[in-house]
């Protein structure tokens, strides 16, 4: 009987575990295209309790979305390519900025427009290869907004 | 006495030269200067299908940005610190000239590069050569790019360099601008070139 109960007890505790909110998304933003442009980038801040892997992104602006790297090699010449993940260490905060990491949007549906909102739900998972989904509503803005590191990011 | 006065005159020569040597040697540019003549005369396309060379801007301080409206990142954040650049020059922006010449004219129409150009500040220009005509294009400007395939045939990226150029008001290639380069120091070099020229 005691046993069960500590059984039950921890079962309770690992479940509360998995469903207690581990990760968060803040400045989440899109910047606008002009017709016919196919593609955009999407700019976030990430931070999550525990070690979790950026796995997945999904938009209904977008056919694709990908997780992209930009770098800037030493000759000057600015790369960016898709990776297959992004670690998002325990207690830290990840940022996806203008000249490190974004979300490369492909196939748009529809001109992004400044002003207007769409919503990316990001697919994160753990150690234990947990998935769970954050849905972050992400608003558009100018193409010449101040995105810039320091500034305000509103 | 003869020789004393040869000296004083000497000295009065050396002492009129310093001031002018110092004001020869103006205060150095915040970017590399450049002694090369990348690009100029060379013909392009403008988004209403005029042909146009960087000369056709003569009489104004011209930037030059390179790269393709697919970028995601470093394009727009070179676009939107020169429409920085064009609020803190205020007035004298009128003598400044953005150009965005793609590198990526397959996707970038003239369509879209009739609005993109312009979206970070209404005076930007957008141009473009045939497809075929880039990498000669890439050549006479020593601008480096490479495709980089994506999942679909569609969804390619172009690697490129992300620094600027700054041709003079007499359309001479004076400055190459890192992508580190903060708004005020793209700032402070148009001034000095705009500077210089008045001074001819």
């Amino acid at each position: 009987m005691r046993s069960l109960f500590l059984f039950l007890a921890l079962l309770c505790w690992q479940t509360a575990g998995a469903q207690a909110p581990q990760a968060r998304v803040t400045g989440v933003w899109v910047r606008a295209t002009v017709p016919g442009q196919q593609a955009t980038g999407a700019f976030m801040t990430l931070e999550s309790d525990v070690p979790l892997k950026l796995i997945e992104v999904r938009s209904p602006l977008a056919a694709a979305a990908e997780i992209h790297e930009t770098r800037v090699d030493d000759d000057g010449v600015m790369r960016m390519r898709a990776i297959p993940q992004l670690d998002l260490p325990a207690g830290k905060t990840t940022q996806l900025k203008p000249g490190g990491h974004h979300i490369m949007l492909l196939g748009l549906k529809a001109q992004a427009k400044a002003g207007e909102q769409t919503t990316l739900t990001l697919v994160l998972e753990d150690a234990a290869r947990q998935r769970r989904e954050i849905v972050a509503d992400a608003p558009i803005r100018a193409l010449n907004a101040p995105h810039q590191h320091g500034e305000p990011m509103r | 006495m003869k020789k004393r006065l040869a000296a004083a005159f000497l000295a009065l020569l050396a002492a009129c030269g310093a001031p002018e040597d110092a004001a020869k040697s103006a205060p150095p540019f915040h970017a590399e200067e450049i002694q090369a003549h990348y690009g100029e005369g060379f013909q392009m396309t403008d988004t209403q299908g005029q042909t146009r060379i960087l000369a056709d801007w003569r009489g104004k301080v011209v930037l030059v940005f390179f790269g393709y409206t697919h970028c995601p990142d470093a394009c727009p954040s070179a676009l939107y610190r020169f429409s920085q650049v064009m609020e803190i020059l205020g007035q004298e922006a009128t003598q400044v000239q953005v150009l965005f010449i793609t590198l990526d004219p397959a996707r970038d129409t003239p369509e879209v590069l009739r609005n993109y150009a312009p979206a970070f500040n209404p005076s930007f220009l957008g141009l473009y050569v045939r497809p075929e005509r880039t990498p000669e294009m890439a050549h006479a400007f020593h601008v480096f790019y490479r495709i980089t395939p994506g999942e679909t045939p569609d969804r390619y990226s172009v690697d490129h360099s992300v620094s600027a150029y700054a041709y003079d008001p007499s359309g001479r290639l004076r400055l190459e601008i890192p992508h580190t380069a903060t708004p005020d120091e793209v700032a402070d070099d148009v001034r000095q070139l705009l500077l210089e020229n008045v001074k001819k």
